[in-house]
């Protein structure tokens, strides 16, 4: 016991310390949390405003407001910044916020290595952003960074771009070895694999992926280098190599990416619905093992990306199929949050309305998807707005919704204030019009053969993308409703309960609200009332 | 679970100064690279490189220093064990994927690109821009011969990468000899058997840059050679930066015994570089096999 009493004091004597140090220095899985979110929120309004600026370009054919050069620079930096400055760093964060609250643990595994995971970010952003001062400007070729336009024609901020993904993928990896260690490793004594919400086994998996795919980035981005810099031939024919051994290698990475991105999402809507529709889950051992299908699916379907760069017809078919099945398990889920709310005592708090969108939409998202698969369908859509449509469909009312949803959540948790209601629902309602205006349009644009990552187009597609600026700029503004209430919510607001909604379950909501700054200084007995032999 | 409360450290200065020394270090990387490749200058990219590095280094022993200190103060339950032995695990799986890609585009550029340039298979209409480009494997002659000159010879597998195989077969042998004297508690023996291994380690890696003093200087084996110079050096340049790194753990590790760290039944720093020397050696089974052998 002498030595439980040494660790405990320890633990409590450095509750949070008092200024800047506390964030620089904090080893603390709430202040990383906190710090994670709050980067994700200002890449989102970073990436946000040059969406805003491509769609203001695009808001009349011809050009209008900026140069071609830089046109390509915006889409480019915009879905950099999006999936590896805001998507990615907010799942972390709920992550580093919700996982030691949900398995009954005090932090983290590696506390002082999580500081580090975060605070490589903000350095490899401030990176990738001085690009755009560089001379030659910005990276310009997509965020995909295809060779040889990475490569032979690339501005030689590149070289600055890609030690930044360096570091991106240094902390990701970081975080994601954390999540495990901590999931596997610090769970509350009682609370087995199958016990576990389906936020933090999301996670696990999503952790898995990360660690599986960020070192393929790494490979493909050193051999860009050495192409670049060193005279090698991975992607030049001239050498016997093969540019599209570029687009193999780094789908590999790009498809497992994709679905780090909408796994914690599942775990999330599979965490609210329940609450908010006062029923179980529906069918938790399945929603488990259809996470499991689609990570371990995600490593086999990469190719649907370039039916059109020449594969054989072998890969085409092999690819095609394989992607087609992915709709099995994620039918699978999609079902379950149906099959959740049926007969269920339904309210529509902020979170569930969010949850709510995401399934009707994402489930839009998924569908044009499976068009997309189909190989010699997709000869038509490849590199139209109708891919542009299908990805920001899985993505913004996808994981964008799903981390809105996660935010009111689980805020009064954090801050021990509710937040506004109804500033709530006008942010939901707002931002759901605005999503739909923008993102619709593009399905038309796309199938009538409107090509993607273009600053100018023929007039016939003048219309649709009218209206799609008009709810970019819609979506965009509404966001600052929700900015306005995280803040007051942080500072005052109606005093939370610790359950704080009716129908929550689970560890975090046995701690009061907000709690305290170590969340289980000694481990909760945990016992699974739906498990009868527990 | 166990009766030790989990060790949560207090704030600590060392991952914030670490991401300045890493950004300092890829920032500084970045600019000299791209002075060389304009060949203009290059002093601040160096500068700021080195800077980093230094500071990385004082970092990454203030900073382990410290997590031994409070190992030795007892601060570590068996559950933070698991931690440290959770987080070794899926370093170690991070690092096997890093070398997947490179593997998987050997594969690729060796099965599928080669020969669809050479006119093979379903995609073989690609020769008919290189035309009389023969596909071979090792490629010595290049479909464009004036932009990527092939190799003129190959490194013999049965001589250097042979004698590279066993030293590091052996060595893989001799860190395991040292583990099991740990065990026992005989420190000379674990020294003497560490000592063997990073001489086995450092006897390796000059064998390995006599290998490629004379693949530059005598078979114009470059990285200018076309894929086949390319694949070579990514591969085994990755190794040996991971041959390299491997040493010096084991080398700090040698010290550490020297200096009375380690018990017979708790070592897990020992093991962590122990783990990572076998992994080191898998990789080379797979390069020699596929790179240089087959």
């Amino acid at each position: 016991m002498g030595s439980l009493e040494q660790t405990v004091h320890s633990t409590d004597h450095h509750g949070p310390a008092k200024g800047i140090t506390r964030w620089l220095y904090t080893t603390n899985h709430k202040d990383i949390g906190t710090l994670y979110l709050l980067f994700s929120l200002t890449m989102f309004f970073v990436g946000g405003c040059m969406a805003l600026t491509i769609r203001a370009e695009l808001f009349q054919p011809g050009l209008q407001l900026i140069m071609p050069e830089f046109f390509n620079q915006m889409t480019t930096m915009h879905g950099l910044i999006m999936v590896f400055g805001a998507v990615m760093p907010a799942f972390v964060g709920l992550a580093n916020w919700m996982i030691p609250m949900m398995v009954g643990s005090p932090d983290m595994a590696l506390p002082r290595m999580n500081n580090w995971s975060f605070w490589i970010l903000p350095f490899a952003f401030v990176m990738m952003l001085s690009t755009l001062l560089m001379e030659g400007g910005a990276p310009n070729f997509g965020w995909t960074f295809y060779a040889p336009l990475s490569t032979t024609y690339a501005p030689p901020s590149v070289t600055y771009f890609i030690f930044a993904v360096h570091m991106m993928g240094i902390s990701s990896i970081m975080g994601a070895i954390n999540v495990i260690a901590t999931i596997l490793n610090m769970r509350a004594p009682g609370m087995k694999l199958m016990d576990m919400p389906l936020f933090v086994w999301t996670w696990l998996i999503t952790a898995f992926l990360l660690i599986a795919v960020m070192p393929v980035l790494a490979g493909v981005v050193t051999m860009m280098l050495m192409d670049i810099h060193f005279g090698t031939s991975f992607f030049d024919a001239a050498g016997g190599g093969d540019p599209v051994l570029f687009q193999h290698v780094f789908w590999f990475f790009g498809h497992p990416e994709v679905y780090i991105m909408i796994l914690p999402a599942f775990g999330i809507v599979s965490e609210i619905i329940p609450t908010f529709a006062r029923k179980r889950l529906f069918g938790y051992t399945s929603m488990v093992y259809a996470t499991g299908s689609i990570a371990i699916l995600s490593f086999i379907v990469w190719a649907h990306h370039m039916f059109t760069v020449g594969l054989p017809l072998a890969g085409e078919l092999f690819f095609m199929y394989t992607t087609m099945l992915i709709a099995v398990p994620t039918g699978v889920k999609v079902f379950n949050w149906v099959a959740t709310m049926f007969r269920g005592s339904m309210t529509f708090e902020t979170p569930m309305l969010f949850s709510l969108a995401f399934v009707v939409l994402f489930t839009i998202g998924g569908f044009s998807g499976l068009m997309l698969a189909i190989a010699p369908a997709d000869f038509q859509y490849h590199d139209t707005y109708f891919v542009v449509a299908h990805f920001h469909y899985v993505l913004v009312p996808g994981s964008i919704f799903s981390i809105m949803a996660a935010a009111y959540y689980w805020l009064p948790k954090w801050t021990g204030h509710m937040y506004n209601e109804a500033m709530g629902k006008l942010h939901f309602w707002l931002s759901f019009i605005g999503v739909n205006i923008t993102f619709f349009p593009m399905h038309f644009l796309g199938l009538a053969g409107m090509p993607r990552r273009i600053p100018d187009y023929a007039l016939q597609f003048a219309d649709f993308n009218m209206v799609a600026t008009f709810g970019a700029f819609l979506f965009g503004f509404s966001q600052l409703i929700f900015v306005y209430n995280v803040i007051s919510c942080a500072r005052s607001g109606k005093k939370a309960t610790a359950r704080v909604w009716e129908g929550s379950h689970g560890l975090e909501w046995t701690l009061p609200s907000p709690p305290p700054y170590h969340s289980f200084t000694e481990p909760p007995v945990f016992t699974n009332p739906h498990r009868e032999n527990s | 679970m166990s009766s030790q409360a989990y060790y949560v450290p207090a704030q600590s200065r060392w991952p914030i100064l670490a991401s300045v020394s890493l950004f300092l270090m890829a920032y500084g990387a970045a600019t000299l690279i791209n002075a060389l490749s304009a060949e203009s200058g290059g002093m601040l990219g160096l500068v700021l490189l080195l800077l980093g590095a230094l500071c990385m280094g004082l970092i990454m022993v203030g900073w382990f220093g410290h997590v031994i200190d409070e190992s030795g103060q007892g601060l570590y339950s068996d559950q933070m064990d698991r931690s440290f032995r959770w987080g070794m695990s899926w370093f170690i799986f991070s690092e096997i994927m890093f070398f997947a890609a490179f593997f998987g585009t050997l594969f690729y550029v060796r099965v599928l690109a080669v020969p669809w340039l050479g006119g093979e298979g379903e995609k073989g209409v690609s020769n008919m821009l290189w035309q009389g480009f023969e596909a071979t494997w090792p490629l010595m002659t290049t479909p464009d011969m004036n932009a990527f000159p092939g190799p003129e010879g190959l490194i013999d597998p049965l001589h250097l990468p042979l004698i590279n195989t066993l030293l590091l077969l052996s060595s893989s042998v001799t860190v395991t000899v040292a583990h099991y004297r740990l065990k026992q508690d005989r420190r000379s023996q674990v020294i003497l058997w560490l000592l063997l291994t990073v001489v086995l380690g450092c006897a390796f890696l000059l064998f390995q840059v006599l290998e490629y003093v004379e693949a530059y200087h005598e078979l114009g084996l470059t990285l200018q050679a076309g894929i086949y110079g390319a694949t070579f050096f990514i591969l085994t340049g990755f190794h040996g930066m991971h041959v390299t790194l491997g040493t010096l753990m084991l080398f700090i590790i040698l010290l550490r015994v020297i200096r009375g760290h380690f018990a017979p039944d708790h070592h897990f720093g020992f093991e962590a570089v122990s783990w990572y020397w076998h992994f080191v050696d898998v990789v080379w089974v797979g390069l020699f096999l596929f790179v240089y052998l087959l």
